[in-house]
């Protein structure tokens, strides 16, 4: 193509835009996403008001769903299998596992849908496809407020009361675990849904998925009471270190080491840089395998 | 033949670019040049996308593998129009596409169904990527290949504008500046607050169109948005993609079926056949290459029985080929009866009916006034309309033979020689639909 090799003339310097074949592997293109926020918000806004139209309780099911299954594990878990707590409050235990895993759950499930649901919008119009699975990371964040909110409530209520419990300056890690989620999120959620794009049979295993990593992350055991032949195959598991780190920052019992730390980090980055690999990749040839 | 002089003759020539881009010749105002596609191709792989499952990507793994033929190579193929599908068969949807756009210019894409325009509109679009070649472009592209993508049914107007607008391109500063003209031009001010799904049908179009009308990219693609909305919408929106492009110097890329459209609001037209561009300069020679390639069916009806007196050939000679007739053009209908014996009280009829069922036009011959029927054997006369003022629609003809003395009906054949009457070129800023009236005429005006 003569033109494209004569970058000097006044004309083609002017180019703003060039639509070329899908040459590179990685071609994640941040700066059209920036351009693009303002979408980033709407859809936020789009998933938030929308979600409880129509319904009675409306916002009030953000709080329902997680002390509904705080109290069904505290019945099954706690009091029928006794299951330890590391000697913290049952309710707090269940309740600190169950928050900060919804929060990479829900954006795992979110995301992972991101070309199924959106094939109308995707076949009509240009945008940096990305925005889709970042309003849900950031929209997932306003659920994970809500429901952080009531269990400080809960704390506080308790701890007030002289509950054993040891809130630490570990908070301080709050921002980097919430990060190591919804870096997990996005990045396992976009891998998932670039390939159910092609592969449609794999959207069956998404909730079995979900179901055994939470069985594997330690949200309802914790990993002192492991055996101690299964403990290293455990903490192999980067999340168990964020959530043993999430319940030891509030209620000062649980795993905490700074390699865990590090370690889960580094598996976020390699699984989301894998992510939007696959997901740029995916983004330029999806509308030709629907 | 020629279209009506008040047709805008086309402003500049047009670049075609054939050759494999070894000198493209550069236009003296390159710099008004605002798109340039370049050996643009896309290939599907027959086969080999859409087949789904892991479990028919192993099997093909494991074929391929132990050197054997694709198992799903076929898939697909079956009902291709050429010959044998052979494995990893590839089909060019887009071959070798060359052309460019100026700043301000209209650009109408035209072609048979699969001839590859949504193809082209969605590489250009970057909704999907080309196989090969470039798109170049100055400034923001806004497709608009649907009117309100991703409105949200239960969220309201207002919020929708908000929606849409951003999935569109703009910014949010940019929808705030412009709420009120959207909200004034889609007529829908007094439902700002109301959720969408309680819209009419009507409204979400106008409402999805008038944030796409305040857009303001660079280029604008439009695919056939405008086949939907009453005739008052239709007219402001095709008043307003005007606007665009003359008044704001904006660029249209404009795709749609309807000629009558594509010949109001474009200069120039780009035609597709077959993934290949078929011809590319002024919209009246194009959309004639169209109609005549487009065409297959013949205006004439034919019947040659020999027992009774018969219309044995009945022929439509319209202005452009493929029984589309542009109004105001002079029609001739050739006829043949065949009649054993001569009918001196024979009268001859054909009506003109169109496509609401309506008996619009009646003309009568006696034979005993012009002889058509005096002797035996076939006989051809012809009748000649100097103008015809039939309002663009889609019509057929009904005709009659009889005896008037003996009442005696030899035939009546209905529906026969459909054809089309068109308006080509801008008579008047109007959008021309076949319910608004049945003819027009020439009047004088007095002041």
């Amino acid at each position: 193509m003569p033109l494209k090799s004569n970058p000097q003339t006044l004309a083609s310097s002017e180019w703003t835009t060039e639509i070329k074949p899908v040459s590179s592997w990685f071609n994640l293109n941040l700066k059209d996403v920036w351009r693009y926020r303002d979408l980033l918000m709407m859809f936020v806004r789009r998933d938030v008001v929308t979600v409880y139209k129509q319904t009675i309780l409306g916002p009030i099911w953000y709080v329902v769903q997680p002390i509904m299954t705080t109290l069904i594990y505290m019945l099954v878990f706690g009091n029928i299998a006794k299951i330890s707590t590391d000697g913290t409050p049952q309710i707090l235990f269940y309740m600190a596992g169950i928050t900060i895993w919804n929060y990479f759950s829900e954006t795992f499930n979110a995301t992972s849908k991101t070309f199924k649901e959106n094939e109308n919008i995707f076949g009509k119009v240009y945008f940096p496809r990305l925005i889709v699975p970042l309003s849900k990371v950031i929209g997932g964040l306003i659920k994970f407020g809500i429901q952080f909110g009531m269990f400080l409530c809960i704390l506080a209520f308790l701890w007030l009361r002289g509950a054993e419990v040891h809130p630490n300056w570990t908070i301080a890690l709050l921002p980097l675990l919430l990060i190591l989620m919804a870096g997990f999120g996005l990045g396992t959620g976009i891998l998932f849904t670039s390939l159910t794009a092609k592969y449609r049979d794999l959207t069956f295993l998404l909730t079995f998925i979900v179901q055994l990593l939470m069985y594997a992350s330690a949200v309802i055991f914790p990993v002192s009471t492991v055996p101690e032949k299964y403990q290293e195959l455990i903490l192999l598991n980067p999340f168990v270190h964020i959530i043993e780190t999430f319940k030891y920052m509030f209620l000062g019992a649980g795993h905490f080491t700074w390699t865990g730390i590090l370690y889960s980090t580094g598996t976020m980055l390699a699984l989301l840089f894998l992510g939007v690999v696959v997901f740029s990749k995916t983004e330029k040839t999806f509308m030709d395998t629907v | 033949m020629l279209p009506p002089s008040s047709f805008p003759l086309p402003a500049f020539s047009y670049l075609i670019l054939k050759e494999k881009t070894k000198d493209i010749e550069i236009t003296a105002d390159e710099s008004e040049t605002v798109l340039r596609v370049q050996n643009l191709s896309k290939t599907y792989r027959l086969g080999e996308i859409g087949t789904g499952t892991i479990s028919h990507d192993l099997n093909r793994w494991w074929a391929k593998i132990r050197g054997k033929e694709d198992p799903y190579a076929t898939v697909g193929t079956s009902n291709d129009r050429t010959q044998q599908a052979t494995k990893g068969e590839y089909v060019k949807v887009l071959d070798d596409i060359n052309f460019e756009v100026k700043k301000g210019e209209v650009l109408g894409i035209i072609g048979k169904n699969g001839a590859g325009k949504s193809t082209l509109l969605k590489v250009i679009s970057q909704i999907t990527s080309p196989t090969a070649g470039s798109i170049k472009a100055k400034g923001r592209i806004a497709t608009l290949l649907e009117v309100g993508t991703g409105m949200h049914p239960e969220m309201t107007g207002k919020e929708n504008v908000y929606l849409n607008g951003t999935i569109l391109g703009m910014t949010k500063k940019e929808i705030d500046s412009k709420y009120d003209e959207i909200m004034e031009f889609a007529g829908c001010a007094k439902y700002a607050n109301t959720p969408v799904k309680r819209y009419s049908s009507g409204m979400k179009v106008r409402l999805g169109f008038a944030v796409a009308a305040f857009l303001e990219p660079e280029i604008l693609i439009v695919d056939e948005v405008l086949a939907v909305g009453d005739a008052e919408f239709q007219k402001k929106a095709i008043g307003k993609m005007k606007d665009i492009s003359t008044g704001q110097g904006r660029t249209i890329i404009f795709v749609s079926h309807d000629l009558q459209a594509i010949t109001s609001l474009t200069s120039k037209v780009l035609l597709l056949d077959k993934g290949t561009i078929k011809f590319i300069g002024d919209t009246i020679m194009g959309v004639r290459e169209y109609i005549s390639y487009v065409s297959s069916s013949e205006g004439v009806y034919l019947n040659n029985s020999k027992s009774t007196p018969v219309i044995s050939k009945v022929c439509i000679r319209s202005s452009d080929s493929g029984n589309v007739h542009v109004f105001g053009e002079p029609l001739t209908i050739d006829f043949e009866i065949y009649a054993p014996k001569g009918i001196p009280s024979a009268v001859f009829s054909f009506q003109i009916l169109n496509s609401s069922n309506v008996k619009v036009l009646h003309v009568l011959l006696k034979d005993s006034e012009v002889p058509i029927c005096r002797g035996s054997g076939t006989q051809r006369f012809s009748c000649y309309f100097k103008k015809l003022r039939l309002y663009p629609d889609k019509y057929s003809l009904i005709l009659h033979l009889s005896d008037h003395i003996s009442r005696v009906k030899y035939e009546t054949i209905e529906g026969v020689c459909p054809f089309e009457i068109q308006v080509r070129g801008e008579l008047r800023e109007y959008y021309w639909k076949p319910s608004e009236a049945i003819y027009i005429e020439d009047a004088e005006w007095i002041v």
